[in-house]
């Protein structure tokens, strides 16, 4: 079972980092759109830095959401999702396999571009870390619960919007704690009760989402 | 000596009972030919055996023991060649080849498998560039990487020219002579000597012959 983890994990990485342009989309849209605010909000610092915190995590979902068809679609529309729930691992550790290096080719490089985008917002200093730790919390769950909707829409038409249907009100929690540990840090509050709610959330997804995820993709087969 | 076998299978797609009382029943170095006009529901039969969809009715046994008990069992001898080759663009035949073997829990070398499909000059060739043909020759090569006793083949000859119908046609007779066995659904001769044939077409359901739903 652990080499089928590790084995499924490093295709996926490899698929990853050949197909590169997949990736770097989403963090281009991540910048671009980050960029946008200050073009419609107007430049005043103060706007912006009370801005920051929220831009950075709405949009971090929605690079997280763009990227979901990555995780299952291709690999179902050409048979190996099919190959791989008729392998004796289990689907379960497949689809956690598959979030990791979802998260790994999506979460981790916008964890590294996040404090660019502070400063480009002119994010008060206090702000960075709880907004880099959320993230590096959050980040995953988005991956899994991700995992839920993508497996969710395999088969249907326009998977793209309906996954943003499914998917964007199950991540709220975590945009909500994830905002509230910045806001929290800025005002002098403790931020670590944010940040423990962030890892329950995560702590529940580990186990239910794959299982989730592997349910659906079995159902799509039929 | 393992037994694969089915009693009054019966199954229901997009609204129509494609089969009923269908029972078939294959063993060790055995091999059963599917045979049927398209569309008799030769690929759904091949599909549920795998246990991808479950069938609406009757069941499914491997040594009398129904395969629902252990499914991941189940899943652990077979494999199901279908007809996507799920051949990825950026990868090579040796890495797609690796993969699947490490996913099947498998150590048959992969090199013995590239070379038994006469993939050798393609081995490290990203999928992207491989021609139809060996497309389904790399599909065919992860049978000889994977572990499994129950081949299910569905149309397994499709695009391959006569060498490489020849290297299949060992394969399967190697598979076979090693106590594999064989459920294939194919229009040409894959060498299947003293293969049962199981014709659908029997089993198939007249509609006018259902009450009306």
């Amino acid at each position: 079972m652990g080499r089928g983890f590790l084995a499924m994990l490093g295709r996926d990485l490899r698929l990853a980092y050949r197909q590169g342009s997949d990736v770097v989309l989403a963090l281009a849209f991540f910048i671009i759109a980050a960029s946008l605010f200050p073009l419609g909000v107007g430049p005043d610092p103060q706007v912006l830095a009370g801005l920051a915190a929220g831009v950075i995590w709405v949009l971090a979902l929605l690079s997280v959401m763009l990227s979901l068809d990555r995780l299952f679609q291709s690999d179902y529309d050409d048979g190996a999702l099919e190959l791989m729930a008729l392998s004796p691992v289990p689907m379960t550790v497949l689809v956690l396999a598959k979030s990791l290096a979802h998260w790994l080719t999506t979460g981790v490089p916008l964890l590294v571009l996040a404090p660019v985008i502070g400063v480009l917002l002119n994010m008060p200093a206090d702000g960075y870390l709880p907004m880099i730790v959320g993230l590096a919390i959050g980040t995953p769950t988005l991956s899994l619960i991700g995992a839920i909707g993508a497996a969710l829409v395999l088969g249907a038409r326009r998977a793209n919007l309906l996954t943003a249907l499914l998917v964007l009100p199950l991540y709220i929690p975590v945009l909500i704690f994830g905002v509230t540990a910045v806001d929290a840090a800025l005002a002098g509050l403790p931020v670590r009760p944010h940040l423990l709610l962030m890892a329950a959330i995560l702590a529940a997804a580990l186990p239910l989402a794959p299982w989730a995820a592997a349910a659906a993709i079995r159902t799509s087969f039929q | 000596m393992a037994t694969f076998s089915g009693t009054d299978i019966s199954c229901i797609r997009g609204g129509r009972l494609v089969f009923d009382g269908l029972g078939f029943s294959v063993s060790s170095g055995g091999a059963m030919l599917l045979t049927g006009p398209n569309g008799s529901g030769k690929s759904t039969l091949l599909r549920l055996m795998a246990g991808l969809i479950p069938p609406t009715g009757g069941d499914l046994c491997w040594d009398g023991v129904s395969v629902d008990e252990d499914p991941e069992d189940h899943r652990a001898r077979l494999h199901y060649l279908a007809h996507a080759e799920a051949v990825k663009p950026p990868l090579t035949v040796a890495e797609d080849l690796a993969f699947w073997q490490a996913l099947n829990g498998s150590d048959k070398p992969v090199a013995a498998a590239v070379d038994a499909m006469g993939l050798e000059t393609q081995s490290a060739l990203p999928g992207r560039y491989l021609s139809a043909g060996q497309r389904r020759r790399l599909a065919l090569a992860r049978l000889l990487v994977s572990e499994a006793d129950l081949w299910l083949l569905d149309e397994p000859s499709v695009g391959l020219d006569t060498a490489s119908l020849a290297k299949l046609r060992k394969a399967v007779s190697d598979h076979r002579a090693k106590g594999g066995m064989v459920v294939a659904a194919t229009h040409v001769d894959l060498g299947l000597d003293g293969a049962e044939t199981l014709s659908i077409d029997q089993f198939a359901v007249d509609p006018a012959l259902l009450p009306a739903m």
